[in-house]
């Protein structure tokens, strides 16, 4: 029981690093949203342990790494995954590419939630650069998904 | 273990509950500047994992360190040999008029500048929100860092800080958007403030009449009013003067000295403030603060 958590937890953990690790410039703009990607995983799969208070702690964990006004991220983050986690069992029938434009949708949601408070917050300026993540994540969905199922199955968390 | 029993409150209350708490977050962390004291320990918390996502760039520098050629090694030595000497000349002829400008600062009677504390830190580079223009430095509260403490690289001025956390902490860079430094211009003393734009190699001065001297070329310095940065480090340079009368200000672009996007070491300063008191800086990011509301 502890262990099969301590297995969710530290998935999470290494997707907040993989969304802080330093990389150039030229790449960074396209770094995948790893901690969407984990989270949604986690909400389709487990729905009644992984859900909206998992997601809002993880999103304070990201403002403070980021270093956002704490709150941006953790309302992102619980909007997206409530999404997904409410429609689990529809989305579960899908397709892994289905799922794949599912999470487009929940990246683009998540990145414009930002967007829009830090743009109520500070005079900031949209760019198209931004949503680049969105497409990043749409390709990483299925590997993730693969992998973590491999993890899932390799502990038999439930 | 999935019993409606365990299961808690539902989904949807759940979702109000985070949302509500996510819009106090930002309520009490922006407005109102509530986490100040809370923001360390988080930082302190978290910085873990920072640690651990800096790794692989360390490693890769490392060995890269390690691989240079003897060659490349000298011809290095031979540079900052060079660069050495130079300095060292410049240094003689500054201690001596160091010197002097104390002597004529006392016989006018104005206090004389007293030389500060610095550190060296190191950049761990960390970050990147494409919204906002931070690194973050690997010296923290145990080192004496303090909140909106100056820091300079070789060229000129960087940002202050703006989260301590107990081993590293956070510095806003000049170029971003919520950031404004009062500067002078060298050539003719001329008082001017410069915004971050948001992109690292432009800054904005703010409200310039058409009919300030001011030219492109002209070097910035820092001013010292306000009280958060020092006195006459550079801070930029004016690229682009567009002085189109059908708009109420001059539209000033200047380009930071301090090459923003390589940073690796940083310099920390610490002012010495005789007769000021702590609650200083404060004051003066209120006064940012409600420029930018003006402005917008």
């Amino acid at each position: 029981m502890r262990k099969r958590n301590l297995v969710i937890w530290l998935s999470i953990l290494v997707a907040l690093v993989l969304q802080i690790v330093p990389l150039p410039s030229q790449v960074d703009v396209y770094r995948p949203d790893w901690v969407l990607v984990v989270l949604a995983y986690w909400s389709m799969a487990l729905p009644h342990r992984v859900n909206v208070g998992v997601a809002f702690l993880t999103g304070v964990a990201m403002d403070v790494l980021v270093g956002t006004t704490l709150g941006i991220h953790s309302l992102g983050l619980s909007l997206s995954v409530y999404i997904l986690a409410a429609n689990y069992q529809r989305l579960r029938n899908y397709s892994v590419w289905q799922q794949a434009i599912i999470i487009g949708l929940m990246s683009s949601l998540y990145h414009l939630m930002t967007f829009w408070v830090q743009h109520l917050l500070t005079d900031i300026y949209f760019q198209v650069d931004y949503l680049w993540p969105v497409l990043t994540s749409m390709v990483l969905w299925p590997w993730v998904f693969w992998l973590l199922r491999r993890t899932r199955r390799q502990f038999s968390i439930s | 273990m999935d019993t409606i029993f365990t299961r808690g409150p539902s989904l949807n209350i759940r979702l109000t509950l985070a949302l509500v708490l996510s819009v106090t977050l930002i309520f009490v962390d922006h407005k109102l500047d509530g986490f100040k004291s809370t923001r360390v320990y988080l930082n302190s918390l978290m910085s873990p994992l920072q640690y651990i996502a800096n790794l692989p760039g360390l490693l890769l520098s490392e060995s890269a360190q390690r691989l240079t050629s003897q060659e490349q090694l000298l011809a290095e030595n031979q540079k900052l040999n060079n660069q050495l000497l130079l300095m060292s000349e410049k240094l003689q002829q500054f201690d001596v008029i160091s010197k002097e400008n104390a002597q004529l600062r006392e016989l006018l009677q104005a206090p004389v500048r007293e030389t500060s504390r610095k550190m060296v830190a190191e950049l761990m580079a960390v970050d990147k929100n494409p919204y906002s223009q931070q690194v973050v430095i690997n010296k923290g509260a145990i080192d004496g860092v303090y909140l909106s403490q100056p820091v300079l690289d070789d060229k000129g001025v960087v940002g202050q800080v703006m989260e301590v956390g107990s081993t590293n902490s956070r510095v806003l860079l000049i170029a971003d958007v919520t950031h404004a430094i009062p500067v002078r211009s060298l050539r003719n003393d001329i008082r001017f403030i410069a915004t971050g734009s948001g992109a690292l190699n432009e800054l904005f001065l703010e409200h310039v009449p058409h009919s300030v001297d001011i030219q492109e070329g002209d070097t910035l310095i820092s001013s010292g009013l306000g009280n958060v940065f020092p006195e006459g480090y550079p801070v930029a340079k004016v690229t682009q003067v567009v002085r189109d009368e059908s708009r109420p200000f001059a539209r000033v672009i200047v380009k930071p000295l301090a090459n923003l996007d390589r940073l690796r070491h940083l310099l920390l300063l610490w002012q010495n403030k005789p007769d000021e008191d702590e609650s200083e800086p404060e004051v003066d990011d209120v006064i940012d603060n409600e420029e930018k509301a003006s402005d917008a």
